[in-house]
């Protein structure tokens, strides 16, 4: 695995990640995101997408171990993905995950069949069976609830980094594991001295890049979020990646490249489409005199859900009744299939007679709606456009 | 002089136009090529020509009641080989209502189908699934499930919601009565159902376009079908269902109802057997002389995890299938099996809908296939050879085959392993 920055920009880094997979054939943009899957399917779809990195939560696969290890071949044979990258998260980044579990031995993670308490020996086993082409090391991220004390983070910090040491040394004893790669996962909850620590502890240790743990919005504040990201990303070295858990929002997203971050998973277009809305956020920074001098309307602020369900003012409600007859794609001039082949009234019928088909095109849109989001600011950092990007995502939202 | 002679032309240019016009309008919207009979028995391979293109028959409709057939694309569907499929009167009448569907164009424009599309006349749905409150001369009376209102549905309004639907096939309003139940509701049903076909006929707005089936009833009782059948095929209509089967009756009692109507059909129009979809049934019926099958099973059961196989199906969300590498069957080519298998089928049923999606492809595929074969069989003069290895792969031995599929076949010279022993090999 190869980093490879071309430019920064301010905190921002333009780069390639390469080397990845099993012949070591694919490469990864950044900033980039992953594709994300349960138990290596994207939601709702069987056909190919177009991008070819996927990210995979260990608890969708966890309760799977034992049909993996009878298959040998890991999950992405398993799962009919052949040509395809797999980065193997611990948690599912859409969903929450209860507090008050891990102790000093093992992480608790949560699959259909309910929670499983997974030893370093037992994680380590699973990425064996799931061979993935690179994975995070386990830790122990439970420090989001508020008021979490500085004992429990301290403890959490130290914990992970026993963890990391032990997944090292199996690591290094498993043969499926040989050309995987793993991620040291940085903790701290909401303190800066414990970010610092073990940002530095971590990357004394040899691994390949960093998971960033902890900052999933609904935790701190923004602005504290934003000091502690830095701080994280400036004692980390430069030629590794880092990959930001728990963030996905495009105005976040923005925010955290420019504090360093590289790699976002890509679970946000998903949970958009689990609450039938479609992306269509304006991304374009080609000179359109009708968009020069555009002020957001008044009221209409970037707001801070309080959860992951809310509805944002990045995306289009289309069980509301203004859709009914409305003949227009998702959005004009974007190539994905759904607004290739449909209109906004067939989506909301859909979505009203809750047929499965909604699923489907809301996924295949927003997923491409998203990966060009960040083709978009790759080409904003390239081209120097990038504060006229984020005055396009930030201070809109396209009100239909 | 001069005014006179410029009106004159002008009314030969017109006059011109209105002829050329009704020249193309009177193409007719379906037409039948009978391709290959097969001289045993009285199944038929044919080309159905219809407004968006031919389809090949014997020919299974896959069922797509809301204007979609659940998670599969119209693409997807495409490349599955589909050339015809199923909406629902009633339940897209009601949701979104066909002053919405005719501003998109039709169906085919809301749904973005290029293919054929056949839609029933809703009164079916109106028995089984709604409270109903009377059938009179007039319509059906029922209560509206969303919001309690009570509606009837005339035949004239059936027609008009499937001419705002512009589907190629359209079903005439029947008079549906259970096929369990026996006495004088089936024989008023039964008259009934062809005053209301004459009805149905004067309602039609586009009849160069959308083809107006009429639908045979008659319940279980002989008599009543010759009589319908009758008087129906005195009437002008381009293609002819079987209805009222299919609905719990015994299949003894089935198969000679479907038998029956096809004798007294005409030879040159389609035949569609209305809510069959099983394969035996499909294969069995064919033999009896039905062109067209439509049926919710295949679509419906994939969603509970059961694929369709050649010899039976897989209820895949069983724990047998957890470590079966293989995909659900090795010599399908539909995209489900050439890339997955059963167990990674089975793991994905627990965490995303994208299992059902799977074998859903699949269970299309099997369908569509299997009426494929039977075609080419046909085509090829060798349709009893392909019924006996069809059933000996279905059944694990002679003595499971159904006795109503044995005489059934039977009765159209087709003799099973059982009956013959020279068969056996």
């Amino acid at each position: 695995m190869k980093l490879e920055l071309r430019r920064l920009v301010r905190g921002a880094r333009l780069g390639i990640l390469s080397g990845l997979g099993g012949g070591g054939q694919h490469s990864l943009e950044l900033p980039g995101c992953l594709l994300y899957t349960r138990c290596c399917s994207v939601p709702h779809l069987t056909q190919d997408t177009l991008r070819t990195l996927g990210a995979l939560p260990a608890g969708a696969l966890a309760e799977h171990q034992e049909v993996l290890e009878s298959f040998q071949e890991g999950a992405a044979k398993f799962a009919g993905l052949h040509n395809t990258a797999l980065f193997c998260s611990l948690h599912d980044p859409a969903t929450l995950c209860p507090s008050g579990y891990n102790t000093n031995k093992t992480v608790s993670i949560w699959s259909s069949g309910g929670r499983i308490e997974l030893t370093v020996q037992r994680y380590m086993a699973l990425q064996a069976a799931v061979r993935p082409n690179w994975y995070q090391s386990l830790a122990d991220g439970d420090t989001q609830q508020a008021g979490t004390s500085l004992k429990r983070i301290r403890k959490s910090v130290d914990r992970t980094l026993a963890f990391l040491d032990e997944c090292l040394l199996l690591h290094h004893k498993a043969q499926e594991l040989a050309e995987a790669h793993i991620f040291g996962v940085i903790e701290g909850g909401d303190v800066l001295e414990e970010r610092l620590r073990s940002s530095r502890e971590t990357a004394k240790r040899p691994v390949s890049g960093f998971v960033l743990d902890g900052f999933h919005s609904r935790a701190m504040e923004r602005e504290l979020q934003h000091q502690l990201i830095v701080a994280v990303t400036s004692e980390l070295p430069q030629d590794k990646p880092r990959l930001l858990q728990g963030v996905g929002r495009p105005d976040e997203v923005l925010a955290c490249v420019e504090l360093g971050v590289d790699l976002f998973e890509g679970f946000f277009p998903f949970l958009v489409t689990e609450r039938g809305c479609a992306l269509n956020f304006d991304f374009n920074v080609n000179c359109d005199p009708e968009s020069k001098g555009m002020v957001p309307p008044a009221g209409q602020e970037v707001y801070e859900p309080a959860d992951l369900q809310q509805v944002t003012c990045f995306e289009m409600n289309l069980k509301d009744e203004k859709y009914r007859d409305d003949f227009r794609p998702l959005v004009e001039g974007c190539e994905c299939y759904c607004c290739k082949n449909h209109k906004r009234a067939y989506l909301h019928h859909l979505l009203v007679t809750k047929e499965l088909l909604a699923g489907v095109l809301l996924m295949l849109h927003n997923l491409a709606h998203y990966g060009g989001f960040f083709s978009a600011l790759r080409r904003a950092l390239e081209s120097g456009h990038f504060e006229a990007l984020k005055g396009k995502v930030l201070g809109l939202s396209r009100s239909v | 002089m001069a005014a006179s002679i410029v009106h004159d032309a002008e009314m030969n240019v017109a006059n011109f136009a209105l002829s050329a016009k009704r020249a193309v309008s009177a193409l007719p919207p379906l037409a039948l090529r009978i391709v290959a009979e097969c001289p045993v028995s009285k199944a038929r391979a044919c080309d159905l020509a219809l407004p968006h293109s031919t389809v090949n028959t014997p020919v299974f409709m896959p069922v797509g009641t809301q204007g979609t057939l659940k998670g599969i694309t119209v693409d997807q569907l495409e490349a599955l080989g589909c050339q015809i499929f199923l909406g629902n009167t009633y339940h897209l009448g009601m949701r979104p209502g066909p002053e919405l569907i005719e501003k998109a164009n039709g169906l085919h424009g809301f749904m973005n189908w290029k293919g054929n599309l056949l839609t029933d006349s809703g009164g079916f749905q109106m028995v089984s699934l709604v409270e109903l409150s009377e059938v009179t001369e007039e319509g059906v009376k029922f209560k509206s499930p969303y919001d309690g209102q009570e509606i009837l549905l005339t035949p004239e309004q059936s027609i008009a919601i499937q001419n705002s639907l512009g589907s190629d096939i359209i079903m005439q309003l029947d008079d549906v009565v259970s096929s369990t139940i026996s006495g004088p509701r089936v024989e008023e049903a039964m008259w009934r159902s062809i005053r209301w076909l004459d009805r149905c006929i004067a309602a039609n707005k586009n009849p160069h376009r959308q083809n107006l089936f009429a639908i045979i009833q008659g319940g279980l009782n002989a008599d009543l079908r010759k009589a319908c059948l009758e008087e129906m095929t005195k009437r002008d209509v381009p293609g002819f269902a079987i209805g009222g089967l299919s609905g719990g009756e015994e299949k003894d009692d089935f198969w000679k109802m479907v038998t029956l109507s096809t004798d007294h059909l005409p030879r040159h129009k389609p035949r569609y057997l209305m809510g069959v979809g099983y394969a035996v049934d499909l294969v069995v019926c064919v033999a009896l002389g039905c062109d067209m099958f439509d049926c919710v099973f295949p679509t419906r059961t994939a969603r509970f995890g059961s694929a369709l196989v050649p010899w039976g199906s897989l209820q895949l969300k069983q724990k047998q299938y957890a470590k079966d590498f293989q995909p659900i069957d090795p010599d399908c080519s539909c995209a489900t099996c050439r890339r997955h298998s059963r167990a990674y089928l089975h793991a994905l049923f627990k965490c995303d809908t994208a299992a059902l999606h799977h074998i859903t492809i699949h269970n299309v595929a099997y369908q569509l296939s299997l009426m494929s074969a039977v075609r080419e069989s046909i085509v090829g003069g060798r349709f009893p050879q392909f019924v006996r290895t069809f059933m000996r792969r279905m059944f694990p031995s002679p003595e499971q085959y159904p006795s109503w599929a044995v005489e059934a076949l039977a009765s159209v010279n087709i003799t099973l392993d059982c009956v013959s022993k020279d068969e056996r090999n």
